[in-house]
């Protein structure tokens, strides 16, 4: 079995479900509002009042999650800090367009600084004084990808030992009835629970940040290795996406029997859920599989939470009940793979090991 | 002008989000910026933008901020001393 | 064995020229894009000059190759014209078999339509294909989509060192052999949202940037685009091309300061040169240029100069901001100015930081004031430094040289 690309150490995660205590989703939260919104942990445990007192939610999710992953693997200073958003602050975004609308010639420079979507990589830095590599990615469902394979590549050509990197993203009302004009999202509140029986077109609508500490050596803490994570872009068919995943795998030295757990991005839109229904079949069929956009809402960096939930599969050695997709029973889980796409335009893979 | 500096400090309590501080916090004659409340050049700006958006007084160059953002009074004389024009 | 990196391409749009001929003949000149706000609206035209593309949207369609359509912001159009030149300049649509990508980089994305259609987004469907391209990915994919490139495409945003990333990016992949070549650059189209924001910040100078001059005031925003087609040196040798440099090395630390301030000595600036220096394998002395990114404001221009003392001890080479060239091009300064220093390698010039007039009292240098020709250019540094402290600094060598 070749090196794995690196150790999945430690995760903070700030989501729709109490990820808080020991237990691992014993209850999912049933949502029926119009969108999935986080539990918000209290922040000013995490964040001084004086530096906190002006950022939005967004960033104080992006710090504190940063922050909970760093004590998780009990890293003082990551050589990396790389941030994938989607969005980046909408409500900072938001206020500013406002003023810019209404014909207002003079704005307020707190929103502008804290809009531009480095402002969670450059506050997770100047909060832990970090001089260390750092960036952000911004496209759509590769965001969270693009940061993570970023900081894996620095760890295999040597210039970093652990890095930070994690996926962020947050909705508004205001910006959910916007993209509903686009039927992206279901056009009235669902319940999460129920999210795959409705067969309409939209997703489930979310948000929520997830930030994980990869390094080249485990330690104690470890959850898992991470093998491979791969984007694919506006493939040609159905055909091309099952091959690109078949020879993903097979360059990680896995065939699809040695899979043990696939975990699917079903989103409860209509249009496009049709895509896991032919991956699974096609390559993983008979296999137990797992989802869980249930749990977050769809949001471009989501692939956060199901990078969380394989890697506290692979350490507890559990499947917790409802996020099961089929009743498939599986004794030792060593490998997942995690797929997700996003509108048929930005597909992406993450492949788990427990070694 | 009593008034005024009353006024004042809850306006910068809200434009500058001090969440946990109330009007009673704020010693009129307190240096605003380095120590006590700790603000910063970025809370200069959004100053300079109250000033303009709630007193119609434009400040051109941050530097003069020193001077005028020195305490509430000191702002409150500003704004008394330019708005009589 | 890391595989060796090349340029074999170079694409660019700014306010002095719609190609690279054209802004290789406007820098011989020592012209400035800067001038008067002309193609965008707002209340700020009289008071604040940039640098803007001399061409409408309308005349963009024509330059990109594409019939004027709804569903394009100002952004991507300069994005598909400089990325599409430095793909056909590379001879790319003629070399199949290699895995390509395209990392671009862009903050406002398709703001500039955003800005003028969010009334409509809140209250009708009448404007609602601008919803869809108003993210950074927008322009990205276009781009993609125009040339064909599916390998991997990612869109980077670190503000002003946004361009310089996806470089070090591209770079990174084609070392580790993930792809074979890469368009890496940035787009950057002036919108109200950044020039009202950049206002508010209080950092605009009234008059043209003078970058380095004792008395300067402030950033002179531009717009454009540009791109670096880069490849893996067995990639780059075949079809008997131009090579026009080698990436040689490149480095990325945080200042980890303040949003919106370098620390006085420097010490993003500082570490992300240091980083390059050290990858490339060269001593200061050995650097011939550095362009700088020497911004105009107070704080950029003291704290990168005193980087460069620091780095650079006795042996600091020539330095030179282009940005009152060029103005400020955020976003796409990166690549803009990776061209621009490249431009000094293969025509053996060093550009001149125009305007500056009076020495800083706390540097012991100044820039170079004129265009210097038929001088020996090797090896060359191209700086851009972000607000929130994203430093990233590379480092470009003649090729064959």
């Amino acid at each position: 079995m070749e090196r794995p690309a690196a150790w999945i150490n430690g995760i903070g995660i700030i989501c729709a479900q109490d990820t808080s205590g020991p237990g691992f989703l014993s209850e999912i939260k049933e949502n029926t509002t119009d969108f999935l919104s986080v539990i918000n942990p209290d922040y000013k445990q995490f964040i001084n009042p004086i530096a906190g007192r002006r950022m939005s939610r967004l960033i104080k999710m992006g710090i504190t999650s940063a922050r909970m992953a760093l004590l998780d693997a009990q890293c003082e200073m990551p050589d990396a800090i790389i941030t994938g958003t989607g969005l980046g602050s909408v409500e900072d975004t938001e206020k500013l367009l406002a003023e810019i609308t209404a014909d207002q010639n003079i704005l307020n420079p707190t929103p502008f600084i804290q809009s531009t979507y480095n402002t969670i990589s450059s506050q997770v830095a100047i909060n832990l004084k970090c001089n260390n590599y750092n960036s952000t990615y911004v496209h759509r469902a590769f965001s969270f990808e693009s940061a993570l394979q970023d900081g894996l590549m620095q760890i295999e050509d040597g210039s970093a030992e652990n890095i930070l990197a994690g996926g962020i993203d947050e909705m508004t009302l205001i910006h959910l009835n916007i993209i509903r004009r686009l039927k992206h999202w279901k056009t009235e509140p669902v319940s999460n629970l129920a999210l795959l029986e409705y067969n309409t077109p939209g997703a489930l609508a979310g948000e929520g940040a997830a930030f994980f500490v990869a390094g080249s050596e485990r330690n104690q803490n470890t959850y898992c290795a991470i093998r491979r994570v791969r984007t694919l872009y506006k493939p040609e068919s159905i055909v091309a996406c099952t091959d690109w995943i078949n020879n993903t795998l097979q360059d990680a030295g896995i065939l699809p029997g040695d899979i043990d757990l696939v975990i699917l991005g079903y989103n409860g839109d209509r249009e496009f859920d049709d895509i896991y229904n032919t991956v699974y079949s096609e390559l993983f069929p008979g296999k137990p599989a797992a989802w869980f956009k249930h749990l977050s809402g769809e949001y471009y960096t989501a692939m956060g939470v199901a990078l969380w939930l394989g890697a506290n599969i692979l350490k507890r050695q559990v499947i917790p009940a409802g996020v099961r997709f089929n009743d498939i029973a599986v004794s030792s889980i060593r490998n997942i793979v995690i797929y997700n796409q996003y509108r048929n335009e930005g597909h992406s893979l993450i492949l788990l090991s427990s070694e | 002008m009593e008034e005024l500096i009353n006024k004042l400090k809850k306006e910068v309590i809200e434009q500058l989000n001090l969440e946990d501080i109330t009007v009673d916090d704020i010693d009129a004659d307190s240096p605003l910026f380095g120590e006590g409340l700790g603000l910063d050049s970025i809370d200069a700006l959004e100053l300079i933008v109250l000033l303009e958006k709630n007193y119609g007084l434009k400040i051109e160059d941050p530097k003069d901020g020193k001077k005028i953002f020195h305490s509430i009074r000191t702002m409150a004389e500003y704004i008394t001393e330019h708005q009589k024009a | 064995m890391p595989r060796r990196v090349f340029v074999t391409g170079l694409g660019l749009i700014s306010g002095i020229g719609k190609d690279l001929h054209e802004n290789i003949t406007s820098l011989l000149e020592q012209r400035s894009g800067i001038g008067k706000i002309r193609y965008l609206a707002t209340h700020l035209r009289d008071e604040i000059p940039v640098s803007e593309v001399k061409f409408s949207n309308e005349e963009l369609f024509r330059l990109a190759g594409i019939e004027p359509a709804e569903g394009y912001s100002r952004n991507a159009l300069l994005g598909m014209i400089a990325a599409g030149e430095a793909f056909r300049h590379a001879g790319l649509n003629a070399m199949p078999g290699a895995r390509t990508g395209l990392i671009s980089a862009t903050t406002v994305g398709g703001m500039d339509k955003c800005e003028l259609y969010y009334n409509d987004f809140l209250t009708n469907d009448n404007r609602n294909i601008y919803i869809e391209t108003y993210d950074c990915a927008d322009s990205t994919q276009k781009i993609a989509d125009q040339l064909g490139i599916r390998d991997y495409i990612t869109t980077i945003s670190t503000a002003c060192s946004s361009a310089a990333n996806a470089i070090l990016l591209g770079a990174r992949m084609i070392r580790l052999g993930y792809l074979d070549r890469v368009i890496a650059g940035g787009t950057e189209s002036l919108t109200k949202f950044h020039l009202n924001g950049f206002n508010a910040l209080k950092i605009l100078d009234k008059e043209a940037c003078k970058p380095f001059d004792a008395r300067r005031n402030g950033i002179t925003l531009g717009e454009g685009a540009a791109y670096i087609v880069i490849e893996a040196e067995d990639f780059a040798m075949k079809g008997g091309r131009e090579l026009y440099a080698e990436l040689i090395g490149y480095g990325n630390a945080c200042e980890a300061f303040h949003q919106t301030a370098s620390s006085p000595d420097g010490n993003g600036a500082f570490l992300a040169m240091k980083k390059a220096l050290t990858m490339s394998g060269l001593e200061p002395g050995q650097i011939d240029y550095i362009n700088a990114h020497g911004t105009g404001t107070d704080n950029n221009d003291l704290s990168e100069g005193i980087a460069i003392e620091r780095l650079f001890g006795d042996a600091i080479p020539r330095v030179s901001s282009t940005k009152p060239i060029t103005g400020h091009t955020t976003s796409a300064a990166g690549s803009t100015e990776a061209i621009l220093s490249i431009l000094c390698l293969t025509n053996n010039m060093i550009l001149p930081n125009l305007n500056f007039e009076h020495q800083m009292p706390e540097l012991h240098f100044s820039p170079v004031r004129e265009l210097i020709t038929d001088i020996k250019v090797s090896h060359v540094m191209s700086n851009s430094f972000g607000f929130g402290g994203n430093d990233t600094s590379l480092i470009f060598k003649k090729a064959g040289g």
